[in-house]
């Protein structure tokens, strides 16, 4: 019992723990959101929130419903498994109501280069060109049909 | 693009871990090396060094309490670090440090300066006046059994806290090793033999601060360095100095006859951008100066005086080779492109979040955190208040 008593103080320093852990796990219980851990390390209820975020792509079927023409054009040439809006940006609201909402028309000049300015990061076989020496600041467009760029005998297709 | 020479991946161009995270591993080593340097009081019965007892477990407890800072201010939301304790992520080795960090604060270091000063403590609660009083008295918990038999428990259990402590040393600052030596997509980092480098590193780097720390404490009290003490210090520091040296050279070695596809790379880098941090300052001027003048003691004869001074050098080098090795680490890390074909520049700010300043300022916080620490829990054996002997009648 002696013992006991002057090993108290060890006891007081004991309870100092578990009176911080106790705080912890209350405070835990309030700043942990409930859903946390659901699906993975992260807050279940983002998903359902994420989910009902609106939607701003269209999809590139949408796009060919209307744009038969483009369509056809593209399928045969090298941009084929490029998605529209990869170019034309986001236009679900162009989708839904395609006489209010217009997208804006691209530069072209500035457009192309993001993927086809010489990086020796690209694989070689990727068209790649140092854009100033190429076309002098000229829209790509003014020789290359965006839609099936490669030049074929007699000029822009 | 500027600062850069050859090619380097878009998001390789700009240094992610800037100068706080070289302050960090450096922090974390000197809690490291200040805490090995106390358990040879207490567990390897070192009494020679008895005299750093008490300033080495306050010298880590300043600097630990440093250490989540450089963190912190490097990540910004600081509101966010608390999130690494709600909500423990079991495979991410960082955010399971939160806990390896938490224990060896409260568990070993709090728990241990507790039960060593606890005798002080409860005879200050008795001896002082005002907020002093309150503050002790808080300290105490509420007992004031200062019996024989309660401080042979105390006894008791502190050794078994540094026996405890030593481990949790090891894995507080393996830790931060292990993080660079895991990262196999980055071969000046992947090595198995990082922790145990940086565990060494940081004993030395520690036990130099310790030293140092002794010696000026010591001068400014007016009071004579006890020549036994940092005599034997400096012997232990020597010996794990040694170690130390020995498998930074065995990882160099290692790396040179390995001569993997990295290994051009990195031995342009290191003569070229890190020549003078890591040849002139960490193995030249931070390990060779030093390790001869330690070496010099052991075998020479010399006065007291030529002694202080050597060890006042040497302490000093050592401190700069151990930041100058882990900004080698850190930076050196990130200079190189993983295509091995290019190289970046590390521009240090001045006066931003992670600039030059920010780090001066997170070297000297904990020097006055360590000053307000030995106002409050005196570490000077000698200096025993006689009204605190007078005071020292068992309670119970």
């Amino acid at each position: 019992m002696g013992y006991f008593k002057d090993a108290g103080h060890l006891f007081r320093f004991a309870l100092l723990f578990v009176v911080g852990f106790v705080i912890f796990l209350v405070a835990r219980h309030f700043i942990v959101p409930k859903t946390f851990g659901e699906y993975g390390h992260y807050r279940g209820a983002a998903m359902g929130e994420i989910a009902a975020h609106p939607v701003h792509f269209a999809g590139h079927q949408a796009c060919e419903t209307c744009h038969a023409d483009v369509f056809e054009m593209k399928k045969s040439g090298k941009h084929a498994h490029v998605s529209c809006e990869a170019c034309h940006g986001p236009l679900a609201g162009h989708a839904n109501d395609p006489s209010s909402v217009q997208p804006p028309k691209l530069d072209t000049a500035v457009l192309c280069i993001r993927c086809h300015a010489a990086s020796a990061a690209r694989p070689k076989g990727f068209p790649q060109v140092v854009a100033d020496q190429h076309s002098g600041g000229l829209p790509c467009e003014t020789c290359h049909q965006p839609h099936s760029p490669a030049i074929q005998a007699g000029g822009a297709k | 693009m500027n600062g850069v020479e050859g090619y380097m991946y878009p998001n390789e161009v700009r240094l992610y871990w800037s100068v706080l995270i070289v302050l960090y591993p450096y922090i974390t080593g000197l809690v490291a090396g200040a805490f090995i340097l106390a358990s040879l009081v207490r567990i390897f019965h070192v009494k020679a060094v008895a005299p750093t007892y008490r300033l080495a477990l306050l010298t880590a407890l300043a600097f630990l309490i440093v250490a989540p800072l450089p963190l912190t201010l490097h990540l910004g939301h600081p509101m966010r670090a608390p999130e690494m304790y709600f909500t423990p992520h079991a495979t991410s080795a960082m955010a399971m440090f939160g806990y390896v960090y938490l224990w060896y604060l409260m568990a070993v270091l709090v728990f241990e300066i507790w039960l060593d000063y606890r005798h002080d403590i409860v005879l200050l609660s008795q001896s002082t006046t005002g907020w002093k009083r309150m503050l002790y008295r808080v300290m105490t918990l509420g007992s004031n059994n200062i019996s024989e038999r309660s401080l042979a428990i105390d006894e008791r259990a502190g050794w078994i806290i540094t026996l405890i402590g030593i481990p949790s040393a090891f894995i507080l600052h393996g830790y931060v090793g292990f993080i660079f030596g895991s990262l196999k997509a980055n071969p000046w980092w992947n090595s198995p033999l990082m922790p145990v480098v940086f565990i060494f590193s940081a004993m030395v780097s520690g036990i130099a601060a310790v030293m140092l720390l002794y010696m000026l404490t010591t001068k400014l009290r007016k009071l004579r360095i006890d020549m036994a003490c940092v005599d034997t210090i400096a012997k232990y520091l020597f010996y794990i100095f040694i170690i130390d040296f020995s498998l930074e050279m065995l990882d160099l070695i290692h790396r040179i006859y390995e001569a993997d596809e990295s290994f051009r790379s990195i031995s342009f880098m290191v003569h070229s951008k890190l020549y003078f941090s890591q040849i002139v300052l960490q193995i030249g001027i931070g390990t060779c100066i030093p390790l001869f003048l330690l070496a010099l003691v052991q075998v020479k004869k010399l006065s007291a005086m030529a002694r202080k001074i050597i060890y006042i050098v040497s302490g000093s080098l050592i401190e700069a080779g151990v930041i100058s090795m882990r900004w080698n680490v850190v930076i050196g890390g990130q200079l190189f492109s993983k295509s091995f074909l290019g190289y970046t520049t590390y521009k240090m700010s001045l006066v931003t979040r992670e600039g030059l300043l920010m780090s001066i300022a997170l070297l000297i916080l904990p020097l006055g955190i360590l000053w307000v620490l030995v106002k409050l829990l005196p570490p000077w054996p000698d200096q025993e208040p006689a009204a605190l002997r007078a005071l020292s009648k068992p309670v119970s």
